[in-house]
C-alpha cells in the first residue's frame, strides 16, 4: 500500500489508490470532523446571500472555498467564528456545529468561539500598535498564563516573521510590508492558540512572492491547525488545499438578485481532475467565473 | 537621396501634426479665471480677519503696556482706568470647568453608545436626527431652558439665597447642555471614521465589544474627538446670549473671589463675553480700549486651547501609524 503518498499532485499513484478520500491520512483512520455544516442559509435582511450549504471540515486539513464573486464563500466562512454577528441584518438558518456543539446555540459565547477559531482577513489589518503589542493583544485579553515574551516569540516564529522583526518588536506593525503585515496578522491569530484558522482571501492584496511565503507557511502550520481558506485563485486552491468546496451563484428570477450555493465538496484532486458536477468543470476549465 | 526623401518628409509631417495637436488650445482662460476667483475669496477672508485682529490688538495694546497687572486682576468698575476683567476670567473659567466635567464625558459616552452599541432602528435614527437638530438650536433658547431649569426649578441646588439662582453654576450647567449635542456629533463622526477592519481585527482575536471599543476604537478616534472637544470649549467660552438669561452680571459685581474659591459656584457671577459687551456698550470712550484688550485675552485663550488640541492630536495620530 502506498500509504505515504499523501501529496496532492502525484497523479500516477492516485490511480492505484483504492481507499476513499477521507482515509488518505498516513495512519489511515477517518479524520476528525471539526465543523459540520448542515443546510446553512445566510440572509442579509430579506436577501438570501447563500443557501443549502452542507459541508464538513476535517481536522488538520486545509479546506479551500472557491467560486465566482458573490457566491457566498466569505459569508459561509464568517459563520464559522460568528463574525456575521457583527452585521446587524445578518441571519443564519441551519446548523453549524463545532465538535458537535451548535455554534449558534443561545448559550454559546461568540467571544469564546473567536478565541478558538482565529481569522485572517482579506486586507492585512494590523492594529496601529507595535509588532509586539499586535501579537500580545489576543493572549492578553484572553488572560493567557505564561511569559508574554515567549508567547509573542513563538507566534512570530510560527508565522515565519521572527527573524525579520526580532530587532524591532517595538516598531509599529503598520510600518511592515504588505506580506509581512499579513504574516503579522497570522501570528496575531495563532498567538491565542486557536484550533482553527479561517483565512479570507489572505493573499489577494499581496504580490506573488509574498503569496508564496504565505502558502508555504500554511503547509508548515497545517500539522497544528485546521485551516479553511477562501480564495479567488484556483491555482492557489490546487496548490495548498486537501479538500476543495466549489460554490456558485444562481439568479433569483423574481428579484434580480443572486444567491450563492455550494455545488460540491471533495478532495482537491477530485475537484480538479474529475469533478462530479458540470458547473464545477465549467468553472475549473475557465468557461465562466 | 531621392528615395529617402518622401519617407523623411512624411515622418516629419507626422511629427508636426502630433506637435500641433499637443500644443493646441493655448491658454486656459476659464481655469485661470476660476483660480483667481478662489484666490481672491481666500484673500478677502484673510484680509477681513487680519483687519479685525489688527484693529483689536492695536486698540487694546495700550492697556497691556500701561497696566497689564491691574487689568488682569481688577474688577468691574465705573472708571475705565481702574477696571479689570478678573471676575470675568474667573466666571469663564468655571463655566468651562462645568463643560469639561459634564458635557465632555456625557457627550463622548453618548456618541460611543450611538455608534458602537445602538442597533440601527427607527428610534435610534430619530435620536440621531434630533441631536443634530439640537446642535442647531439658537443659543438664546438654551438660555431660556437654563433659566427655567437651573435658575428657577433647581434654585435650591444651584444658588444661595441672595443670588436668586443667577449663579455661575446655573451658567455652567446651561452651557454644558448647549455644547453637549456638538460634542456628541463630533465624537460620533470621529468614532464612525474608525475603519471597520480594525474592529474586525479586534473581534477576530476574541475581544469583547467593550475591549474593542476601549483598546482600538477610542484610541483611533481620539484625535477627532479631541478636536471636537476643543471646538466645543471655544464655543462655550464665547457664548454671551444664554449667560444674559441666566443672569450674568453686567454692571457692578460686589464679589471678587479667587479662581479656586468653591463658594462662588452658588453666587452671582460674570463672564468674559459679558464683560466685553458691557464695556463696548458703555458710553465712556475709555472703555473701548478695555473691551479690545478683553477680546485679545479671549483670543489668546482660544489660541492656547487650539494649540493644545493640535499637539494632542498629533501625538495620537503618530500612534496610529
Amino acid at each position: 500500500m502506498p500509504a505515504d503518498t499523501n501529496t496532492t499532485e502525484s497523479d500516477t499513484v492516485d490511480d492505484s489508490l483504492e481507499v476513499t478520500p477521507d482515509t488518505q491520512l498516513p495512519n489511515a483512520t477517518a479524520p476528525e470532523v471539526v465543523f459540520d455544516v448542515a443546510d446553512l442559509s445566510v440572509y442579509y435582511g430579506a436577501f438570501r446571500a447563500v443557501r443549502d450549504v452542507n459541508v464538513e471540515i476535517n481536522k488538520y486539513e486545509i479546506t479551500a472555498f472557491i467560486g465566482p464573486s458573490g457566491c457566498g464563500k466569505t459569508t459561509v466562512l464568517r459563520c464559522f467564528n460568528r463574525m456575521n454577528d457583527l452585521i446587524e441584518s445578518a441571519r443564519v438558518e441551519g446548523k453549524v456545529t463545532y465538535h458537535g456543539v451548535d455554534l449558534y446555540d443561545r448559550a454559546v459565547n461568540p467571544v469564546e468561539v473567536r478565541r478558538r477559531i482565529g481569522m485572517v482577513f482579506q486586507k492585512p489589518n494590523p492594529f496601529p500598535k507595535s509588532i509586539y503589542e499586535n501579537v500580545a493583544y489576543g493572549p492578553k485579553i484572553a488572560g493567557m498564563k505564561g511569559n508574554m515574551d515567549d508567547i509573542v516569540e513563538r507566534a512570530l516564529r510560527a508565522a515565519g516573521l521572527w527573524d525579520e522583526v526580532k530587532s524591532r518588536l517595538k516598531a509599529s506593525g503598520m510600518g511592515l510590508s504588505g506580506g509581512q503585515q499579513q504574516r503579522l496578522c497570522i501570528a496575531r491569530a495563532i498567538a491565542t492558540d486557536p484550533e482553527v484558522l479561517l483565512m479570507d482571501e489572505p493573499c489577494s492584496a499581496l504580490d506573488p512572492i509574498a503569496t508564496a511565503r504565505i502558502e508555504d507557511l500554511m503547509q508548515e502550520i497545517k500539522s497544528k491547525y485546521t485551516i479553511v481558506i477562501v480564495t479567488h485563485n484556483m491555482q492557489q486552491a490546487a496548490r495548498v488545499s486537501d479538500r476543495t468546496a466549489f460554490f456558485t451563484t444562481e439568479v433569483n428570477p423574481e428579484s434580480d438578485t443572486r444567491t450563492g450555493l455550494l455545488v460540491e465538496c471533495d478532495t482537491t484532486d477530485m475537484i480538479f481532475s474529475n469533478p462530479g458536477d458540470e458547473r464545477t468543470e465549467n468553472y475549473i476549465t475557465g468557461r465562466f467565473g | 537621396m531621392a528615395l529617402t526623401t518622401p519617407a523623411s518628409v512624411g515622418s516629419r509631417a507626422a511629427e508636426r501634426s502630433v506637435a500641433d495637436q499637443l500644443k493646441k488650445g493655448g491658454t486656459d482662460w476659464a481655469g485661470t479665471g476660476f483660480r483667481l476667483v478662489l484666490l481672491s475669496a481666500l484673500g478677502l477672508s484673510m484680509l477681513i480677519l487680519a483687519t479685525l485682529i489688527f484693529n483689536v490688538v492695536s486698540m487694546g495694546l495700550p492697556v497691556f503696556t500701561s497696566r497689564f497687572g491691574g487689568f488682569m486682576s481688577g474688577t468691574l468698575r465705573t472708571r475705565p482706568e481702574e477696571a479689570g476683567l478678573h471676575q470675568g476670567l474667573v466666571g469663564s473659567f468655571w463655566i468651562c470647568a462645568f463643560v469639561v466635567a459634564l458635557a465632555f464625558p456625557l457627550g463622548i459616552a453618548a456618541a460611543v453608545y450611538l455608534e458602537e452599541y445602538a442597533v440601527d432602528n427607527r428610534f435610534n435614527r430619530f435620536v440621531n436626527v434630533n441631536i443634530r437638530n439640537l446642535a442647531g438650536v439658537p443659543s438664546v433658547v438654551y438660555g431660556i431652558l437654563g433659566f427655567t431649569i437651573f435658575t428657577k426649578a433647581l434654585r435650591s441646588l444651584t444658588s444661595t439665597g441672595r443670588a436668586n439662582g443667577l449663579t455661575v453654576m446655573s451658567a455652567g450647567l446651561t452651557l454644558a447642555v448647549l455644547v453637549l449635542p456638538i460634542v456628541i456629533i463630533t465624537a460620533s463622526e470621529a468614532v464612525r471614521a474608525v475603519p471597520n477592519s480594525l474592529r474586525e481585527a479586534g473581534y477576530g482575536v476574541g475581544a469583547t465589544r467593550w475591549e474593542v471599543t476601549r483598546t482600538q476604537v477610542l484610541p483611533y478616534a481620539a484625535p477627532g474627538i479631541i478636536t471636537g472637544l476643543i471646538l466645543s470649549l471655544a464655543r462655550a467660552l464665547g457664548e454671551a446670549a444664554p449667560l444674559i438669561l441666566v443672569g450674568a452680571v453686567s454692571g457692578r459685581l460686589a464679589t471678587d473671589p479667587s479662581f479656586l474659591d468653591l463658594s462662588q459656584l452658588r453666587d452671582k457671577f460674570t463672564a468674559l463675553p459679558i464683560v466685553v459687551t458691557t464695556w463696548t456698550t458703555n458710553p465712556n470712550p475709555g472703555f473701548d480700549q478695555l473691551a479690545a484688550a478683553a477680546i485679545v485675552v479671549m483670543l489668546a485663550i482660544v489660541i492656547v486651547a487650539n494649540t493644545i488640541a493640535i499637539l494632542l492630536r498629533n501625538r495620537y495620530e503618530k500612534k496610529r501609524s
